[in-house]
């Protein structure tokens, strides 16, 4: 097999053309009534065009060898470039809404966010049903870039807004037996169709021990992209917990219960060999039915390499010395 | 039907299926083309071209019991052409995972068919099918006499693979598969009761 150099060249030089030339094509297309921040970014826009061009092209970059693929992958790798607006609102994993990736941006609409409470409840001094507005208080919401990881292998970039859960939590004053905190979806086939048909147990579960909660990184997410949170992500009010498998991050709670035993979550009870309690990202414990250790960013056509705690172990890796991670999956 | 109209229909009939066929490949490259393959396209190609694949099984599958149901004994020879368009869209299925998902990366897809039951199921049933699209020119079937038809009885257990590989990899949902296994079950199931009354 011939190695050859200019075909990379090549590739190389398309991809850095395509990402400084704004086509003015495209931006004519567009109607006008779309907020700027729901379109593509013209470079991504172009390199998905190219979609179908490509895959002839770097099919042929197969025979490369592997030191000068990697710097193809390279050239994709873009750490924290957030995940365009229109995937990250139109490939969703919300299964009260349907379990296909683009049955919640389609069933999503029954969704009544306004008004919206959340029961505090369990071990704390102040308990109760809280309007939305009050429960987050008066807090400056923050903007914050995290990687989101899906326990499927793929990956994004999140523009998110909200408020770090450690500035909201000890207003209810929660009592020192209170180890863990328990998190649970709104219940409401009417709202929800999914929920007509028992796919999973519902309501939606999810928990975080006390000190996972109360981590600088774990955020309540109101919005992303600098708006308000679209109801297939999760509106009004879900949990993103960054070095966690996505499905931790549950989406629009309703109520919060702070336990002394560790909670009972949606996924593990579903198939407890498979999804643990923890579900920290780590590409060195495999999924017992695909292999954890690679990822698809959208809008890559390669997998990349998963990260430990998916690149937040500076972090977070404290929170779990002494702990057998591949026990405590 | 006159006599013409049914001469017509036999000339025709074969472009047309192979026509028919080439659709869901057309689709895709419509949808790619005009970049709606959705957000993450190599899954969407993916899942896909596995849908297909498992849809022209299950068709040529289904041939012999039409057949014999309807007394349409003119369906027989679309079977060999739908069993290779099962087979064509496996192939592209496998090259998907082979080039996106692995980059031609032989230790990774290895490790891949040894550890997950799905892949292995999945990747066991295209292996099965390559004698199968290799031996269906007439000169193999001549060639083969009886031993053809005995070897082109994996097809059974192709489709148990087939279907077992979606089964396996779905996370919780598993309505579809459950559906293909059903049609399955139909079709091999009216194989053993029309062998069980035609044994004597």
């Amino acid at each position: 097999m011939d190695c050859d150099e200019t075909q990379l060249v090549n590739i190389e030089r398309v991809t850095t053309r395509e990402s400084i030339t704004r086509s003015p094509i495209m931006l004519i297309q567009k109607p006008a009534d779309i907020h700027p921040s729901e379109i593509t970014p013209p470079e991504l826009y172009a390199r998905r065009r190219e979609f179908i061009k490509t895959a002839a092209i770097l099919g042929a970059a197969a025979w490369l060898p592997p030191t000068l693929r990697g710097r193809i992958a390279q050239a994709a790798d873009e750490d924290l470039k957030p995940t365009p607006y229109k995937d990250i609102t139109s490939y969703n994993n919300f299964y009260e809404f349907g379990t296909g990736k683009t049955d919640p941006a389609e069933n999503a609409g029954s969704l009544k966010t306004k008004p919206w409470t959340v029961v505090v409840e369990g071990h704390c001094e102040k308990p109760g049903q809280y309007a939305l507005e009050d429960f987050l208080a008066s807090q400056q919401p923050e903007e914050r870039i995290y990687r989101l990881r899906c326990v499927e292998a793929w990956s994004m970039v999140v523009p998110w807004r909200g408020i770090p859960l450690n500035q909201i939590l000890p207003r209810f004053q929660p009592a020192s037996n209170a180890k863990y905190v328990e998190f649970t979806t709104l219940l409401d086939p009417k709202q929800m169709p999914g929920q007509r048909t028992r796919i999973l147990d519902w309501p939606y579960v999810e928990g975080l021990r006390m000190d996972e909660a109360m981590h600088p990184l774990t955020l309540l997410a109101t919005g992303l992209y600098g708006k308000e949170l679209p109801n297939q992500n999760g509106a009004p009010l879900r949990l993103v917990v960054p070095w966690k498998y996505g499905f931790k991050s549950i989406k629009s709670i309703v109520k919060i219960r702070f336990t002394e035993q560790q909670p009972s979550t949606t996924w593990n009870r579903e198939i407890p060999s498979e999804y643990g309690f923890y579900a920290n990202v780590n590409p060195e414990v495999s999924h017992p039915r695909w292999s954890q250790n690679k990822e698809r960013r959208i809008g890559d056509f390669f997998r990349r390499d998963t990260q430990m705690f998916n690149g937040y172990a500076e972090q977070v890796a404290g929170l779990y010395t002494g702990m057998d991670l591949h026990k405590n999956f | 039907m006159t006599s013409k109209q049914t001469r017509l229909l036999q000339r025709a009939g074969k472009p047309l299926v192979f026509s028919a066929s080439l659709l869901p490949l057309a689709w895709l490259f419509w949808l790619g083309w005009n970049d709606q393959l959705g957000a993450n396209p190599v899954e969407t190609l993916t899942h896909r071209t596995g849908s297909w694949s498992l849809r022209f099984l299950l068709l040529t599958l289904a041939v012999t019991p039409v057949r014999r149901l309807t007394g349409w004994n003119g369906l027989q020879r679309f079977r060999r052409m739908l069993g290779l368009f099962a087979f064509f869209y496996v192939c592209l299925h496998f090259s998907v995972y082979l080039v996106f998902d692995h980059f031609f990366d032989g230790s990774a897809i290895i490790a891949d068919i040894a550890k997950r039951p799905y892949i292995t199921v999945g990747f066991a049933a295209f292996l099965l099918l390559v004698p199968l699209a290799a031996t269906s020119t007439n000169r193999m079937i001549k060639r083969l006499g009886r031993n053809w038809q005995r070897l082109h009885r994996l097809v059974y257990v192709i489709g148990i693979f087939g279907v077992l590989h979606y089964l396996w990899l779905v996370k919780a949902d598993i309505r579809e598969p459950l559906l293909y296994a059903g049609i399955l079950a139909g079709l091999l199931g009216y194989r053993l009761g029309w062998r069980y009354t035609h044994r004597s």
